[in-house]
């Protein structure tokens, strides 16, 4: 009888079809393995970086020393912060004003801030690119002040993105809640702070993750609204690759990979991830 | 003692959203230390009125007057009332002593004096030791008695309950119903609450205001509101009841008579006060007819001696059963073709069997049971 001792697969046990670990192994495959090869290959001894030479750190020092390289990471990271933190404020304003009132032309108002996500990249860069020329733009400021032009462009295209999720998040808001702590005395300031605040908590974190990732790695609206001395990485590192892809690209982008992941995990830390996850 | 005071006067109160009349010239005074219910169908208005007593509403027309000031355009955070709702509304981010504390927080109550009262409260509604929990790990009834404890700490002069216990299994809504009028008798401050539940309203209240299109169709005690109802409305929202239509016959101040195509002559020990000869309609309660088998009934009524011949007597057969334990339901067709519906206790275990499906019965009710209502 021993040979029959596995318990047969229930109907529902997914995770236990052979089709289905095939399925999931092919997704994690196609996902991951591009990045970990990636991370592998920028401890690789080699110039040519195509084949495994040996192990070494001297890329990593290499890109570290690469001032231009440096000063792009720079730029990209003050860049994402300015933009994490003016989207976060425009978005959560626009989300709570879009759930909370009735106004004529609601829909339109709607809509046209969900343009920028709806509109080709390629277009809105080519679009801010004669825009701030028309207008003039100054584009000899000190640091940070240069950044301004992609901070905005960049500030425009996420804050649609918090709005989204933040405004999703308040679907799920009991305006009974509002009315208790009006009842019990809070002021309108008050209830915000207290009851609304802290219910559109975790939307307003994961617009954060999101808007911050979104700035950090855009290249296509950057690339258009940058100027010679305003190169961010993403720039950067397109115009390393067109001469040839070296390690030094490799440990770069590896630093950035993790500084991500960190950010992340402390982001989800602080919130938990459960309540990320479930808009309830 | 002095006269009971009004703690709520309300006065001509209207409420319109754009053409609907939510609520239409109402006029109530509610008084100190009463259970105050507004018992009425959904869309009767009911809700909005209690809204407008917090002042999540403000009337159209009219003025609210809370313990002799005017808070027509006061805003809810500075009314010297609180309220429960309907779902609760306990902050799922906080624990139940922060929930608890919030109001006293806002008021700029010292931390010592707060966590006293909080605990106090907490005892109060016996969620002692509660303090830590957070409310997704309470039930229903758990998360309704800390929403009643964050109102109650507030040492509101009215509470304001919207549908109490419309969310709660029977089990518990009775046992709810005990306990809120235990703790409205402990902390002596006026209830108002909103039902549809007639049940909840005659178990729970001192006075009922039954409400109908916005307009209060009967203000009175749980009794008298079953006993006498004022219309027809009042009489088929509170309890079972079945209605005949009629012409007033005889109508003097110690004996009234309606003459009912349905049912029969129906005779009345007292007078109704009604122009003669008008229509009018009669109510008759089902636990007030009792049921005999043909022949049996005229020996019980003549012992009875309350109606003349002829009168408060019916014949019927029966087309419908329905067993519920403490009583048994009949429906029963009458000679005219009309229905009627009958209850009858089942005083010994095996009563139920004494009727069944097309018997051919008779009914007789006693002259006091009857009630003419004339609107």
């Amino acid at each position: 009888m021993a040979l029959f001792n596995r318990t047969p697969v229930a109907p529902l046990e997914y995770t236990r079809k052979t089709w289905m670990r095939g399925w999931v192994g092919a997704t994690m495959f196609f996902l991951y393995a591009p990045l970990l090869i990636l991370m592998i290959f920028s401890f690789n001894d080699s110039k040519r970086n195509v084949v495994w030479k040996g192990f070494t750190l001297k890329y990593y020092e290499k890109a570290m020393n690469n001032d231009s390289l440096v000063e792009a990471m720079v730029n990209s990271l003050t860049i994402a912060g300015l933009a994490t933190v003016f989207s976060l404020v425009l978005g959560a304003l626009a989300a709570v004003m879009l759930w909370r009132f009735r106004f004529p032309f609601k829909g339109v108002v709607e809509g046209t801030m969900s343009l920028p996500i709806i509109v080709p990249e390629i277009c809105l860069g080519v679009a801010f690119l004669i825009f701030f020329a028309k207008i003039e733009w100054p584009t000899d400021l000190p640091w940070p002040l240069n950044l301004s032009a992609i901070t905005i462009a960049h500030i425009t295209f996420c804050f649609p993105f918090v709005a989204m999720v933040v405004r999703s998040r308040l679907e799920s808001f009991n305006k009974e809640e509002e009315e208790a702590a009006k009842d019990l005395g809070a002021s309108e300031w008050q209830t915000f702070r207290d009851i609304l605040l802290p219910h559109m908590k975790p939307g307003l974190i994961a617009g954060a993750l999101l808007s911050f990732s979104l700035s950090l790695d855009d290249f296509v609206i950057t690339f258009f609204t940058s100027g010679p001395d305003t190169i961010t990485f993403p720039v950067k590192v397109y115009s390393m690759v067109r001469f040839s892809v070296t390690p030094e690209v490799n440990a770069a982008s590896t630093i950035l990979i993790i500084l991500t992941i960190v950010l992340t995990a402390v982001a989800l830390k602080l919130q938990g991830v459960k309540a990320i996850a479930e808009s309830h | 003692m002095s006269d009971p005071q009004p703690i709520i006067q309300i006065r001509n109160v209207s409420k319109r959203f754009g053409k609907v009349t939510a609520v239409d010239n109402v006029n109530l005074d509610i008084m100190a230390g009463e259970f105050f219910v507004l018992l009425g169908p959904s869309g009767c208005g009911k809700t909005t009125l209690l809204r407008m007593i917090a002042g999540f509403e403000l009337p159209t027309e009219g003025q609210i007057i809370i313990d002799g000031v005017d808070v027509s355009d006061v805003p809810p955070n500075k009314r010297p009332v609180n309220m429960v709702f309907q779902s609760y509304a306990v902050f799922p981010h906080m624990s139940v002593a922060d929930n608890v504390a919030y109001g006293l927080k806002i008021r700029g109550v010292g931390r010592g004096e707060r966590e006293e009262r909080v605990r106090e409260a907490l005892e109060l509604v016996k969620l002692g030791g509660f303090e830590d929990r957070m409310p997704d790990q309470m039930s229903g009834g758990q998360r309704q008695r800390v929403a009643l404890a964050r109102s109650l700490v507030m040492r509101p002069k009215v509470l304001l309950l919207d549908e109490p216990l419309s969310a709660l299994d029977a089990k518990l809504r009775a046992q709810m119903q005990f306990e809120l009028s235990d703790l409205q008798d402990q902390v002596g401050i006026t209830f108002v609450t909103v039902t549809h539940d007639q049940d909840e309203a005659l178990s729970m209240a001192s006075r009922i205001a039954v409400i109908n299109k916005g307009e209060v169709a009967q203000l009175a005690g749980p009794s008298d509101l079953y006993e006498f109802p004022a219309n027809r409305f009042v009489a088929d929202f509170v309890g079972s009841v079945n209605i005949f239509e009629g012409k007033l016959t005889l109508d003097e101040p110690d004996k009234a008579a309606v003459d009912c195509p349905g049912i029969g002559k129906v005779y009345l020990n007292h007078g109704v006060t009604g122009p003669h000869g008008a229509d009018v309609w009669v109510a008759l309660r089902p636990e007030k007819i009792y049921l005999h088998v043909p022949g049996e009934g005229k020996a019980v009524r003549a012992a009875a001696q309350d109606a003349p011949d002829g009168h408060n007597f019916a014949r019927g057969v029966i087309k419908g059963m329905s067993y519920l334990g403490d009583i048994t339901l009949y429906e029963i067709k009458l000679d005219s073709g009309e229905m009627i519906r009958v209850s009858r206790p089942n005083l010994s275990r095996h009563d139920q069997e004494d009727f069944t499906w097309d018997d051919r019965v008779s009914m007789h009710w006693r002259a006091d049971s009857p009630v003419v209502l004339l609107s």
